[in-house]
Order: structure tokens, then sequence, then C-alpha cells
């Protein structure tokens, strides 16, 4: 503690100099929290797949359609515990930039698929009621204002009413929340009779299944069976875990992973650069002082202590401000505004750059830290 | 002269106190410059007393700030062995050397060398980071030291605010406020003026003469020698006790 004071002390020797590389670290560390949950938003949250859950959908194309009459066929499978549906409405809500996903659903089957949507019981049952009933996610209902009881018109892009009527209209009866980070909350959600009563094409035809598996250990079985149950049949499936099935999203843009990685990687090489070189060029002026310490009885791990934990709290004061600074303007939700629905910085991630802080702090303070614990005194008071 | 008419006259000199409290014994120190070797001390001997105010003279280069940084444990020699209070430094280990200097030795140096970024008090304190004190015992012995030089009223100011002699104050507070065995001077008043280098060698007499400091001092100027107990004079690596003409 008492040699902490004197870190203090030099970190306010060149205040610029510390600020800039605080600055430096602490940028490099905002863009890692914002990559992070990019990427996260990206893979669209295959890490908070159900394990249990399966996506059925066209073996061809999800945006081929699939008999509703599967659902039955599929509840028969043995080792499914339950089948339902969606469809992709892809309405508009005023413009067209304010998107969100639209799905008609069966809204029991659905909501005990997905148990993690959180919906008072008052606002189900106002849903089971009513035939208009819509439920929104509270990310969703928080962007446009929307409260319960509000008439939310979207413009038919695909799905035109009967007659050619473009414009469907929904009572909001309910807003669910999520119950992890990751869930999604930007989903708006109608019922199916009445979209399959309204619409003027495809009824009876569903966009895709989700199938509840009794077993995770079996889902590859029980995926297979799925599709062996529709082979040759006039709408062959494509049964896969939901964590493959938004994998494979993902992958349609690109290994975002590896992407991800290569731009923080140069970010923290060039850091680690301009931070170490920083260091040492302070470790260089300070060679005569340095001679000093050791020649009051400083010895050289003392020194070497010294100037690492410099550098630790160089690269701790800018990166811990840079990953609080992240999480802060990642909290004020989807920069996007609707294309990145789960927009969050991953608890996972928030450790890695714990680490990468403390790693960042000892690379760059290691090698001025060496030579200053290796520095003879006679030499460097020599050269004062 | 003879190595031992040297000794002979060194010791003739002396006579403050009969206990050796630095002995150096045929110590040599070369240093190598690319392929050339600097053969800065040859076979030197040197006791001296405890309680003694030595002054070493002689012409720059000539190695006396070598010995003095061989006798406060800065630096190793070739050869020869260096023994102050009864311990052999010079077979200390890198870690071992650092406690014993943190102990034994005060510096007191040409240009100060205090640390910018500490007020008096914090650059006094710095060698008593290194103890068991705890912090408000650190404070009471910055204050005597303080006290000591003078500059009480001084204590919170930096460096880049104090004289140049109030400056080298502070170096003699650093300096002592261990109590160490041994305060080693190298040029302490070559970068003041007159009057203040007075001042400065006024303190380091004090210290000599009230405290009972060993005092061992490396100055080129005949005027700061003439405050010392003793003067030796070093030229071409040896000690001698007349300056050569």
């Amino acid at each position: 503690m008492k040699f902490l004071r004197l870190v203090g002390s030099n970190l306010k020797r060149k205040k610029i100099r510390t600020l800039l590389t605080l600055s430096s670290i602490l940028v490099a560390f905002v863009l890692f929290g914002y990559l992070a949950a990019i990427r996260q938003a990206l893979s669209q949250g295959v890490d908070v797949a159900g394990a249990d859950r399966l996506v059925v959908r066209h073996k061809v194309s999800i945006i081929q359609f699939l008999p509703e009459s599967y659902e039955a066929d599929m509840e028969r499978i043995e080792g499914v515990a339950e089948a339902t549906h969606a469809t992709w409405f892809g309405g508009i809500y005023q413009e067209p930039q304010n998107f969100f996903p639209q799905f008609p659903v069966k809204p029991e089957e659905y909501l005990a698929m997905y148990p993690e949507f959180l919906l008072p019981e008052d606002q189900k049952q106002a849903w089971l009621k009513s035939r208009t009933g819509a439920v929104v996610g509270r990310t969703t209902a928080d962007r446009f204002e929307w409260k319960v009881g509000d008439k939310i018109p979207i413009q038919a892009t695909i799905w035109t009413r009967s007659g050619g009527q473009r414009t469907w209209e929904f009572d909001l009866v309910g807003i669910y929340d999520g119950a992890e980070a990751g869930t999604d909350t930007t989903q708006f959600l109608f019922r199916h009779d009445y979209f399959d009563e309204a619409r003027d094409m495809a009824r009876g035809q569903i966009g895709w299944y989700y199938v509840r598996v009794e077993d995770p250990d079996k889902a590859a079985g029980v995926a297979a069976a799925i599709d062996n149950e529709f082979a040759n049949s006039p709408a062959e499936t494509k049964a896969e875990t939901e964590g493959a099935f938004v994998q494979g999203f993902a992958d349609q843009i690109g290994n975002i992973g590896a992407i991800i990685q290569a731009i923080v990687g140069a970010v923290f090489f060039t850091i680690l650069l301009v931070a170490g070189n920083t260091m040492a060029q302070s470790v260089r002026e300070r060679t005569g002082e340095l001679a000093v310490l050791k020649a009051v009885g400083f010895t050289d791990a003392h020194v070497l202590g010294l100037v690492l934990t410099e550098a630790v709290t160089i690269a701790a004061l800018g990166g811990f401000a840079g990953l609080g600074l992240s999480w802060f303007m990642i909290s004020a939700g989807d920069p996007t505004g609707g294309l990145l629905p789960i927009f969050f910085l991953p608890r996972q991630d928030i450790v890695i750059g714990i680490v990468l802080v403390v790693v960042l702090g000892l690379l760059t303070g290691l090698l001025p830290a060496l030579q200053a614990g290796r520095l003879r005194i006679a030499d460097a008071l020599r050269r004062l | 002269m003879s190595r031992q008419a040297a000794l002979d006259q060194v010791e003739a000199t002396s006579s403050v106190s009969s206990e050796t409290l630095v002995r150096v014994e045929g110590c040599t120190k070369h240093f190598r410059r690319g392929s050339e070797e600097i053969r800065v001390l040859e076979k030197l001997d040197l006791e001296v007393p405890k309680g003694e105010f030595l002054a070493l003279m002689g012409p720059s280069g000539s190695g006396k700030s070598t010995l003095l940084n061989l006798m406060g444990g800065l630096d190793r020699p070739t050869t020869g062995s260096i023994t102050v209070a009864g311990e052999r430094i010079d077979q200390l280990s890198r870690p071992k050397l650092a406690a014993w200097r943190a102990r034994h030795v005060g510096f007191v140096f040409q240009f100060y060398n205090l640390l910018p970024v500490l007020n008096a008090e914090r650059n006094i304190e710095l060698p008593l980071l290194l103890t068991h004190l705890s912090r408000a015992e650190r404070k009471k012995h910055v204050e005597t030291a303080l006290e000591i030089v003078g500059l009480s009223h001084r204590q919170k100011h930096y460096p880049g605010t104090l004289s140049g002699g109030e400056q080298q104050r502070v170096g003699i507070a650093r300096g002592i406020v261990t109590d160490p065995t041994l305060l080693l001077a190298d040029e302490p008043t070559g970068d003041l003026d007159r009057k203040t280098g007075d001042e400065i060698l006024d303190l380091l007499q004090a210290l000599n003469r009230d405290h009972g400091k060993t005092i061992i001092m490396v100055t080129h100027d005949p005027h700061a020698a003439a405050r010392s107990t003793r003067t030796l004079y070093v030229n071409e690596g040896r000690l001698r006790a007349e300056p050569v003409e």
C-alpha cells in the first residue's frame, strides 16, 4: 500500500501523456465491448438457444412453407414432448425502418415452448380471449412507447388480407419481459387462428416448427426421426437444434467470431505497441530516479514491481473505464433500431475483458520493468 | 609513494576512533569499453574509522566516485574486499546488498537526485518505505530529519519550488533519515554557490560532530575538503595522502 502512493505520483508526472495513453486503452476496450455485443447479436443468441428445442423447416429453404398438419404428426414421434409453429409476417409499422420481428403463433403453445418469455397471467388470459390480440416484448414496446390497450396497425408486405387489404390492426393485450439478458424481447406475437382465417393465401401452411424434445441428449436422433417421417413427401423437412439453426443464420454473414477476433486482435496489438512504447519511454526518462531508488535500498524486485504496477494501473484505469463505458452504452439498447434484437454484453466477454486488462498491463510493463530491474546503479548515476 | 607508505600516512592523519568502520583491501576496479579495458582503481587499501569525516579529492576520472560507490555497495570491485561494520559487502548478493544499503548507508548526490513528483517529506520518506515502520513512525522520523537539516517549514514543498541549497538539505535529510552507519556524499556542494555550499558543509560537519555520523565526501573543492577531519587524494586509481602536483 505504501508503494502505491509512489506509483500514483508517477502517473501524475506527465498528466497529458498518461491521459492520452488511458484514452487509447479506453477506446480499445469500448470497441472490445461493443464488438462482443455485436458478435452476440449477430449470432442471434446461439448461446442462449434452448438445448431441448429443435427448429424444423422446409428442406429447401425457410421461405418454403410446411403444412400445419405436420404438428400432430411430429407430436406422435418418439422423443417429442411438444411442437408448435410460427410464420414470418414481415409487416411494417409506420415506416420501413421501424423493423421488428412479427410472428403469428398459437399463444399457449408458443409461451409453453418459450418459458423465458415472461407474460403476466392476466395478459395471457386476455390474449386467449381476443382473436385480434397481440403481445410484444418490452424492448419493442419501449421503443414505440406502446402500452396495453393500444391499437397497433401493421402494413403487410407478404400477407395481404382477404380482399387485398394490407392493413392488419391488432389490440395490444400484453407486454412480455425476458427471463435472461439474452432473451429476445423485440418480438411481436399475434394469434395464428386470426391470421390463418384472414390471410388471402397459403391457408393451412406455416413457416417453421419448434419442437421440444424429451431428452436433449437424444435431440439429434429425434431430428433424424422427424426428417425421416416427412421424407419423400411434397414438403420434406430439415430438423436441427435451435442453436444450430441460429448458427446457420449467423454463418450466412460469414464467420463473425473470426472477423471480430481479427479486428479486436489488431486493435489490441496496436494498443500494446502504443502503451508499451509509452511505458518504455517513461521508464527511460526516469533512469536516474530508479537508480536513486536502488541506491537507497530498493531491490531489483521492488523496482520491477513498481514499474509493472504502474503499467497494470494504467491498463486497469483505461480498460475498466472502457469496459464500463461500453456496458453503459450497450445497456442503452440496440443502436441499429431493431436489426440487433439481442444486444447485450455477455458475462463471459466481461471476464475476458478483465483478463485482457491485466494481460495488457503486464505485457506493456514487462520489458521496461525488466530493464528497470536490471539497471546498474553506478552506470545509471554516471549518466546523470 | 609506495602503497604501504600511503597507508601509513593515511593512518597517521586519522585521529577520530580506533574502531575501523570501513576497510578496503587490495581493491581493483576495471571497466570494459568495447575491447578496451579501463583500470579505474588499482590495488587500493583504505581504512575509515568510525566517526570520521573523510574527504576524497582528485581530478576528474581519478576514480574517487568509483571508490565511493564501492564503499556504498552501489558497485562491486573487480578484485579485493570491502568490509563495512564487519560485513563483507563485496560478497553479498544483489538483494542482500540492496537491503544492506537500506540499513547502513545514506547517499547525498551532487545534483540532489530528488524525485520531482514527490514533495520534500515524501522524498525523505523513501528509504523508510523499505522498513517495517508504521506510517506514524515514518512521519516522526521524517520530521526529525527535517528538523536536523532546518527545513521543517518546507516539508510540503516539491523540489521544483525549492532552492538548490534547500534541495540538497532534503537530499541530506533523505540520507540520514534511517540513521545509517555511513553517510556518503558525492560532490555535495558541486552544484551550489559558495555561501549555500558553506551552509551544507556546516550541516555535514554538525552531523559528524554532534551526531557522530561517519561521512565520506568526494569533492573537487579544497575549501570543502578543509571541513573534513582527514583528506585523501585519489590519482590514477591509487590513494595518496598528498595531492599529486
